[in-house]
């Protein structure tokens, strides 16, 4: 007769070990990424000042600054969630409610996810014969917009309709019941229902923008830009003016990126410093996704 | 009575003319605004249109000059020299070499991770990892370059003496660390929904938990795994930034992780970022590139799918 008590030790034992390899190899990963923000902090907050961030980069590391980065950031974001956010929760609505299941909408959700798939810079490539030279809209914050509009059009578009399915269908019945049309059902039941999934889908999509560099590269955003796109305000009628969507710009990870990509040691501490910066914005607006996934899902009791 | 029409029944028929009216409009509405969110939903396949249009219609401009063989068999990649060179395997070799130091931190790392969190470990344990772990995955990627330069490269500079600044290793390294959530999370999905049933039938035969998780769980999330390897060598391949800054910008055939080599992505930036004129060679050739890039990554997403697709189907 086996000892049987002997097999279940070795098989508690065998778990035990489990457990703590299985510990370990989910820090490899966090740790990593401790070490990399205390490295960023140690390299790079010397170098934040008020003087850096509201200086222009120049060709001296101590009076360099990342003044038309963070404004160009915030110029080409705006335009890709003026975008992306109407086209992605329109494109979502239609899938969730409107579209019948023939070949058509297989198309489009077989393409909705394979271009979740493609390389960013591919979204560059055709950005750059297309928008640039053939709609001829050349090297600006329009192009840069859209350019990130369409990479993360998948991610709002995936995140609405996880929103909208979850609506139970009772809801969607009493609505037609008290005969609502298939779009006041939709306008004034289902989306205001979804708007926390879709605030949290488009936060996530913006986070991922804002670090996007190899697209925006490739459409020609430039690296060493000592002016900033004219404000869209003026003081003269009417007031508010478009120039500054056709303007040359750059973004935050471009300039870490051009100035990474020098051999000074100075310059690294400036792109340190920028990746501080950067690392801020993406892990603050993740956090803030992540409370509102938490609130949403505590709130909403079907 | 035959008389005319009492003042009653003429009321009712214009309110019912009137409703019925406001129904055509509304009907009008709404057909209308099913349209607009239709083509909302077709622009997703304008886009990929797009892409393949550009890359198609400007590699056919670059394979006007360079043959197609030499493009694709060729062993040399000088597209700024006098006497230009067109050989992309240099290129194919940087990207795959990178792409396989990346997976070979990811994918054991990714599936131990998985295993772990959806089989061992306790509920607060796993929410407060999982959270953690999708960390890795929003950090822009021309920061983990800079790590890479900037960390890992003098670090491996210890252990290994003779170690350029620029290596396959370190960027690979880096790029496993950046996709092992990749991994994890769609690896950890699959064995989740393998039902219950599967796993007490183990138990009850008198298996402990590792047992049960590599003989009965894994093999039946199988699909769904495969689809997260997939998806890891989908994103390995398509990543530009880490290994444009870490792994060196010069095209090199070689097999050696600690030699400096240039992938295709890399290639791309460092010819955007320089002065190529528009519709010169050295232009179309990033389009050529592109191409390449696009076909390899879009047999893998399809791969992906369909692997996703059985393992959905499975349960």
């Amino acid at each position: 007769m086996l000892d049987s008590s002997r097999l279940i030790l070795r098989g508690k034992r065998q778990d035990a070990i489990f457990n703590i390899i299985g510990i370990l190899f989910t820090l490899v990963g966090i740790v990593t990424l401790a070490i990399l923000v205390v490295d960023l902090m140690i390299d790079g907050s010397p170098r934040l000042s008020y003087q850096f961030m509201t200086s222009f980069p120049s060709r001296r590391p101590e009076n360099a600054g990342i003044l038309s980065a963070w404004v160009g950031t915030l110029m080409v974001i705006s335009v890709t969630l003026a975008t992306a956010v109407p086209i992605g929760v329109a494109a979502a609505v239609y899938l969730e409610e409107y579209a019948p299941k023939n070949w058509v909408t297989t198309l489009i959700e077989i393409n909705i996810s394979n271009l979740a798939g493609v390389p960013s810079i591919i979204y560059g490539l055709m950005a750059l014969g297309l928008l640039v030279y053939q709609f001829k809209l050349g090297r600006s914050v329009l192009v840069g917009g859209l350019t990130l509009a369409l990479l993360v059009l998948p991610i709002v578009i995936v995140a609405t309709r996880e929103a909208i399915r979850s609506i139970p269908g009772s809801i969607r019945e009493a609505a037609y019941a008290a005969g609502a049309t298939k779009w006041q059902v939709i306008r004034y039941h289902l989306i205001p229902y979804s708007m926390g999934g879709i605030a949290t889908g488009t936060i996530i999509a913006m986070s991922r923008a804002i670090g996007e560099t190899a697209p925006l590269i490739t459409i020609g955003a430039l690296a060493y830009v000592p002016f900033l796109p004219p404000p869209p305000v003026q003081s003269t009628a009417p007031f508010v003016n478009a120039e500054w969507l056709h303007s040359g710009f750059t973004v935050l990870p471009i300039q870490m990126f051009n100035w990474v990509s020098r051999p000074q040691a100075k310059f690294h501490e400036n792109a340190a410093a920028t990746g501080l910066v950067l690392i801020f914005f993406t892990l603050a607006i993740n956090g803030v996704a992540m409370y509102l996934r938490y609130r949403i899902r505590k709130n909403l009791k079907w | 009575m035959s008389n005319p029409l009492p003042a009653k029944i003429k009321r009712l028929r214009k309110r019912t003319a009137a409703s019925n009216r406001q129904r055509m409009w509304r009907d009008v509405r709404e057909r209308g605004i099913e349209g607009l969110l239709f083509m909302a939903a077709a622009l997703s396949v304008l886009v990929t249109v797009g892409i393949v249009g550009v890359l198609l219609y400007e590699s056919a401009q670059f394979f006007r000059h360079v043959s197609v063989v030499e493009f694709l068999t060729g062993t040399v990649w000088t597209p700024s020299f006098a006497n230009p060179k067109f050989g992309i395997l240099p290129l194919v070799s940087g990207t795959l070499l990178t792409t396989g130091v990346a997976l070979a931190v990811a994918l054991p790392v990714g599936t131990v991770v998985a295993i772990y969190l959806s089989e061992f470990a306790p509920f607060a344990v796993r929410e407060l990892l999982k959270p953690m772990l999708e960390l890795l995955s929003a950090v822009p990627t021309v920061v983990y370059g800079y790590f890479a330069i900037g960390f890992v490269a003098p670090m491996l500079q210890q252990v290994i003496p003779d170690l350029p600044t620029f290596s396959v290793l370190s960027a690979g390294l880096v790029m496993g660390i950046m996709i092992i959530p990749y991994v994890s999370s769609l690896s950890e999905d699959a064995m989740r929904s393998v039902p219950m049933l599967l796993r007490e039938g183990s138990y009850a035969l008198g298996a402990n938990k590792i047992r049960t998780a590599l003989g009965v769980v894994f093999p039946s999330a199988l699909s769904g795994i495969g689809a997260a390897y997939i998806l890891g060598v989908s994103r390995a391949i398509g990543e530009t930034m880490i290994v444009a800054i870490a792994a060196g910008m010069q095209p090199k055939l070689t097999a050696n992780p600690t030699e400096p080599a240039a992938t295709m992505t890399a290639f791309i930036v460092q010819v955007s970022l320089g002065d190529a004129a528009h519709g010169s060679v050295e232009y179309q050739s990033i389009f050529a590139t592109g191409l390449m890039l696009f076909l390899m990554t879009l047999t893998f997403n399809i791969l992906g799918y369909i692997l996703r697709r059985r393992f959905h189907q499975a349960y």
